[in-house]
């Protein structure tokens, strides 16, 4: 035998890992801590290593917490920081949507499969498409809300354009593939149900709510946990809908965390307060991920 | 099953749930019903007005015409061709790879590893965005379809190393121990064995990253920015800056872009489910 078969399975790790680990590394391990490096810094993104007449960096300097407690002495941040509490907090309300949803369609009879995947389509369209459909839908001239309004003989609101209710707009946009998601998980969960529990569940005279509660519920857990987990994620990275329909707007009264980020590095070039703005979204998200990860190492370690 | 299965109930509940199934399918598709309709709209209607009836002439041909013709449409599908299908096909070979021996070899810093692909899948975009343009631009990859394609893929195999370290951990491992019996190297294995057992599990997982590839809008704003380059969401965006109120363009755009997902969602609709719900009757 030579050297590499009697040390196969000790290297084999290292070859198939490689690739793969070596990409992350440099794509999303290195520039999480390089942001956080970045945050503690002045820098208008141009080169590092330009230097002015004393010898100092022309366009990075160190400034510790500034940006941070600049940051928290933002007004704007704090506009960003509730819509994203506002995007959490309403989120959620597409758990308990969704499942109804999926209750509703739990039913086999011919065809409805088909109707099934019909209500799935929302999920796969992208969210420019989502974002472009709802902007007309709000739009008070041409859109249907608009319309609706007038024909109620009232005045309509333009929601988009609006301080008040463009988030609340946004959010509501993205309710549309949002509870297509949780649908899907809870329709895949529903269809695991132990039947033997149900039967018995209705011979003691459960039924409609409390069979629900007491029996349905506690057996969709898992479905629930990866709903929880998606709906929060989805929340706090929200984007896309807001790049779309209102580009921070009116006002910045739309921005979110993310936005907000985005906006300070590529238009103020204000790298290191951008960082900063995402080492906070970072921290928020941590504090889910630990959770996540927490229930994934309870599970393996049950499971040995 | 819950709730109780129809086929249990009087025909009047019957007749009364099928009406209140298509109630509710057509206003939930209500959006893209209009999308639809007014994507065969002529300009006419739409400065008329009507946006809700059904078209009084239909301009399929124009409407479609104009966007692939003057909206330059074809080249950002073709775009997002050229960087998901590359895209799709590294991640997945990458992460059998890394989930195949994440879930078979035992090592130091297996878990460690493992937590860090899954971690990863988590984190909020915008912590990586600076450094990764930063590293897009020296690497001269800025505004090409490599630096879209590379990126991807590297942030991808977190998911997909999760999805498919738990799936070749269900397989019989007897198997891989004959295999070794029988004198068989890890990488013959990994060939011969884990790869056509993992197919089911790798056509789910190709569906849901070609969708996720597709949709990317944030990642093609930071790393590209060319007519050559740029994908159909941007194109899109694109297109709804130059034909404003022309709603009937934009909505033929619109039904562009969103068409290969929902083909290769109905198409795969099976596999599809597997991979989206994936944990969520297991846990």
């Amino acid at each position: 035998m030579t050297f590499w078969q009697r040390n196969q399975l000790r290297i084999a790790p290292f070859y198939f890992l490689a690739p793969g680990l070596m990409l992350f590394l440099i794509y999303v391990i290195y520039p999480i801590i390089d942001s956080i490096w970045v945050s503690f810094h002045e820098w208008n993104g141009m080169s590092k290593d330009l230097l002015k007449a004393d010898g100092t960096p022309k366009n990075w300097k160190w400034v510790g917490f500034g940006n941070y407690i600049d940051l928290f002495q933002d007004e704007d941040f704090y506009v960003a920081f509730f819509n994203n509490v506002r995007w959490l907090i309403l989120s959620l309300l597409v758990i308990p949507l969704g499942l109804a949803l999926a209750l509703f369609l739990n039913q086999d009879f011919k065809g409805m499969r088909y109707i099934k995947s019909l209500f799935y389509f929302p999920f796969v369209i992208n969210l420019v498409v989502v974002g472009l459909i709802f902007a007309w839908f709000y739009n008070p001239k041409y859109g249907l809300l608009g319309q609706a309004f007038s024909g109620l003989g009232l005045k309509p609101i333009p929601i988009l354009s609006d301080e008040l209710y463009a988030t609340y707009g946004i959010i509501f946009a993205s309710f549309w593939p949002s509870i297509a998601y949780t649908m899907i998980i809870y329709i895949t969960g529903l269809t695991g149900i132990n039947r033997e529990m149900i039967e018995a569940g209705r011979i003691d005279g459960a039924s409609g709510f409390k069979m629900l509660w007491h029996i349905i519920l506690p057996q969709l857990k898992p479905a629930t946990l990866i709903a929880v987990v998606v709906t929060i994620v989805g929340a706090l990275r929200s984007f896309d809908l807001i790049a779309i329909m209102t580009a921070g707007g009116p006002w910045g009264s739309t921005k979110v965390l993310a936005y907000k980020m985005y906006e300070e590095a590529l238009f103020n070039f204000r790298m290191g307060y951008g960082a900063a703005v995402a080492t906070i979204l970072f921290l928020l998200m941590d504090i889910y991920i630990a959770y996540f990860l927490y229930n994934l190492f309870k599970n393996e370690r049950g499971a040995k | 099953m819950f709730p109780t299965p129809i086929q249990k109930a009087s025909l009047k509940i019957n007749i009364t749930y099928k009406v209140l199934l298509i109630i509710t399918l057509v206003l939930w598709l209500l959006p893209l019903i209009a999308v639809m309709m007014t994507s065969v709209r002529t300009s006419g209607d739409i400065l008329k007005g009507n946006y809700w009836t059904v078209p009084t002439e239909f301009a399929l041909i124009e409407n479609y015409g104009t966007v692939f013709k003057l909206g330059n449409l074809a080249r950002y599908f073709f775009n997002s061709l050229v960087i998901t299908l590359p895209t799709v096909l590294g991640t997945i070979v990458l992460s059998s790879m890394t989930g195949y021996t994440l879930a078979v070899h035992r090592f130091k810093l297996n878990f460690l590893v493992f937590a860090m692909f899954i971690a990863g899948n988590f984190i909020p975009f915008q912590i990586l965005m600076i450094p990764v343009r930063h590293l897009t631009i020296n690497l001269g990859m800025y505004d090409t379809y490599w630096g879209l394609i590379v990126f991807h893929i590297a942030f991808q195999t977190g998911f997909c190393t999760f999805f498919l370290r738990n799936f070749i951990k269900e397989l019989p491992f007897e198997l891989i121990e004959s295999a070794r019996a029988d004198g068989a190297t890890e990488w013959t294995i990994y060939r011969k064995i884990i790869i056509p057992l993992t197919l089911p599990a790798i056509a789910a997982l190709a569906v849901l990253e070609f969708t996720f590839i597709w949709n990317d809008y944030f990642w093609c704003l930071i790393l590209s920015q060319s007519e050559g380059t740029k994908p159909i969401t941007l194109g899109l965006q694109t297109l709804q800056g130059q034909w404003m109120s022309s709603w009937n363009i934009v909505s033929a755009g619109s039904v562009v872009a969103a068409l290969p997902p929902v083909i290769m969602f109905f198409t795969m609709q099976k596999h599809f489910i597997q991979g989206l719900t994936f944990g969520a009757v297991k846990g």
